[in-house]
């Protein structure tokens, strides 16, 4: 596999800011990579160093092992999506799409061709001859998609681009990036705050945290191995364990993390979830039970002190029974292998992740 | 979506009257204008006693109304040219940096419009003749126009970029597109009715302009309002002047309409952009 992107040592500062600290990063060709993190973390200017809107303060940016730092947008080949689609108002969907071609001088026929096809990629056949305005802005999202993958770069970038569409297309939209992205085999660079979006997407994930990356990984092994508190609070709800409590819960030092749908709940019987060794268990009364159509969230406040966040799958009809369960008490256990050691214990409990979430 | 504003009726009657009073005050007299131009009485005596085309022909064949008229677009549309280039070449310098003095910059180039006429008419004069040692021609007329054409040019291209911000050039040259096809084919039809709005403006400025004129124009060089001030008091000329006069109240009414409708329609193309 060659590499499609590499970052050496690059850091970029906006005046006293550090957008990007020291940055090492590899992007490999074919792939579905997400850039993850809050706003200011610098993922979209890591983005925007790529397709060369900004220039680094230092380092070294290469497309395909060429060196193109001192190079502009134009000379790159590489596209983007924007945010905003960024489509020119004053000419129609077909010209739009054109628009690389044109400025690359491809005669006519080849242009219409070749827009017709990137249309129908984005299944908006039939809409060539619209003006933007006359768009939703779903179709819009495509056209900016059509106009990028008509000029068939080496990498499409593509800054939030679902950002501003409502939550059902922008499910359908993840979908369908996924299977455009297997039928070009263009690598993607996907910026996003969602991490839903990027653990549906993504074939890796770099999650980035006050201009570097905390943690770069597949979407399952970002889920099951964490490798720190923030990563563990970014990428879906995380139970944690600290100091006293980890010692007397787990006995162990360190910093633990649980995710919710690992932790069993059970009525408080005699007999039933004790501690042991592949299995912790902690009684505590339930504060709070929300009900999410295909999963009910529990939270519970542990005698020992915390407070944990417990989901189940409603597979069967007992949700009665969980719904009535709050101010009850109750017992949660968890098998220790599902524990994710934050470090500061220096062998890490050896999870399964691989089997727990086919 | 903005809610209807619900006024009582009191209120809407009497802004209703405050409203046909001030379009009275304003078209009654140009409608005077417009009719005694075709009045027979050569002192404008009311009631006019019967109706003639009499001073239309007049004015048709009088050459030093003619030749004024030429030589005011003339000047018009040479110093609208200068503002054209100078002015959107400005906003573009200003809008990519940010150096330090750029507010300074910027109100230098706007100050030439607010500034009395007189001042920046004996500057002109001062400098062309004294200074320079420039004979007053055609072109001082020009140049001094240019100074205020620029800014309607400056602020309507600076508003227009403000608006559009750089995403859609960031896009153009994204796709390939070098600094000046991104130019020709992105920037430069997006800026175009912000370009035609300031061109109208400045043209009108221009076209009217008396106080600069009379101090950087030579001596056989006559706009259309140089004239007309030079004619206001002869008698045998006074219905031609009130002839052109009319003329002129219709004529300023379609670059006006222009205006409206392209700020109209643009408006609506660059909203659905959004």
């Amino acid at each position: 596999m060659s590499t499609a992107i590499s970052l050496r040592g690059v850091s970029k500062h906006f005046d006293q800011v550090r957008a990007v600290d020291d940055l090492d990063l590899d992007i490999v060709d074919g792939e579905f990579f997400s850039m993850l993190g809050p706003s200011g973390s610098g993922k979209t200017t890591v983005l925007r160093l790529i397709a060369g809107f900004e220039e680094p303060t230092s380092g070294r940016v290469l497309l395909a092992d060429e060196d193109v730092t001192r190079r502009p947008a134009f000379a790159r080949d590489v596209n983007t999506v924007f945010q905003d689609y960024a489509i020119f108002p004053h000419m129609s969907v077909q010209q739009n799409v054109e628009y690389g071609l044109r400025v690359k001088k491809v005669p006519g026929a080849e242009r219409r061709q070749r827009a017709e096809e990137a249309l129908a990629t984005v299944r908006l056949e039939g809409y060539a001859d619209r003006r933007p305005h006359q768009l939703s802005g779903g179709q819009r999202q495509r056209v900016a998609l059509a106009r990028a993958l008509v000029n068939r770069p080496r990498v499409l970038l593509l800054d939030e681009p679902l950002g501003a569409l409502d939550l059902k297309l922008r499910r359908e939209m993840q979908i369908e990036l996924k299977e455009i992205q297997r039928e070009v085999g263009i690598t993607f660079v996907f910026v996003t705050h969602d991490q839903e979006e990027a653990l549906t997407m993504s074939d890796r994930i770099a999650v980035f945290n006050e201009g570097r990356i905390e943690q770069l990984a597949t979407p399952v092994e970002l889920y099951e191995r964490p490798v720190s508190a923030f990563v563990a609070g970014f990428v879906g709800t995380s139970n944690v364990f600290q100091g006293e409590v980890a010692q007397q819960l787990l006995g162990e030092e360190g910093t633990f993390v649980i995710r919710p749908e690992k932790v069993r709940m059970s009525s408080e019987a005699p007999g039933e979830a004790r501690s042991g060794p592949a299995v912790c268990a902690a009684p505590g009364v339930v504060r709070e039970v929300v009900y999410l159509g295909s999963t009910t969230v529990s939270v519970v406040d542990l005698d020992a002190g915390p407070t944990l966040t417990v989901s189940h799958q409603n597979t069967d009809s007992s949700i009665d029974a969980a719904l009535e369960r709050r101010d009850q008490r109750v017992v949660l256990s968890w098998r220790r292998d599902h524990l994710v050691s934050l470090g500061a214990a220096p062998a890490a409990p050896v999870a399964s992740p691989e089997e727990e979430t086919a | 979506m903005s809610q209807q504003m619900i006024l009582s009726s009191g209120l809407r009657r009497s802004l209703t009257a405050v409203t046909l009073v001030g379009l009275v005050v304003i078209y009654v007299p140009l409608a005077l204008v417009l009719l005694n131009s075709f009045n027979t009485d050569n002192t404008f005596g009311w009631p006019p006693e019967s109706l003639t085309l009499r001073w239309w022909k007049l004015a048709w064949h009088s050459e030093g109304a003619r030749n004024a008229l030429w030589t005011s677009i003339e000047v018009a549309i040479a110093a609208t040219a200068i503002a054209l280039a100078l002015g959107t070449l400005a906003a573009m310098a200003l809008r990519r940096s940010r150096f330090f003095g750029r507010n300074v910059v910027s109100l230098l180039i706007i100050l030439p419009i607010a500034l009395p006429g007189i001042v920046t008419g004996l500057a002109f004069q001062n400098g062309f003749r004294t200074i320079l040692g420039v004979p007053l021609s055609l072109w001082t007329i020009v140049i001094a126009h240019a100074t205020f054409c620029i800014v309607t040019v400056f602020n309507n291209v600076q508003a227009r970029f403000q608006r559009l911000g750089v995403n859609f050039e960031q896009a153009s040259m994204d796709l390939g597109a070098g600094r000046w096809t991104t130019f020709r084919l992105v920037t430069f039809p997006m800026l175009r009715s912000a370009l035609l709005a300031g061109a109208l403006l400045s043209f009108g400025l221009s076209f009217d302009e008396i106080v600069v004129t009379t101090f950087t124009a030579s001596s056989h060089d006559q706009t259309l309002p140089l004239w007309i001030f030079q004619n206001l008091f002869r008698p045998n000329q006074a219905p031609i002047v009130n002839v052109v006069a009319a003329v002129l109240v219709l004529l300023s009414a379609i670059p006006i309409y222009l205006a409206q409708r392209l700020s109209g329609s643009t408006a609506e193309t660059m909203t659905g952009a959004r």
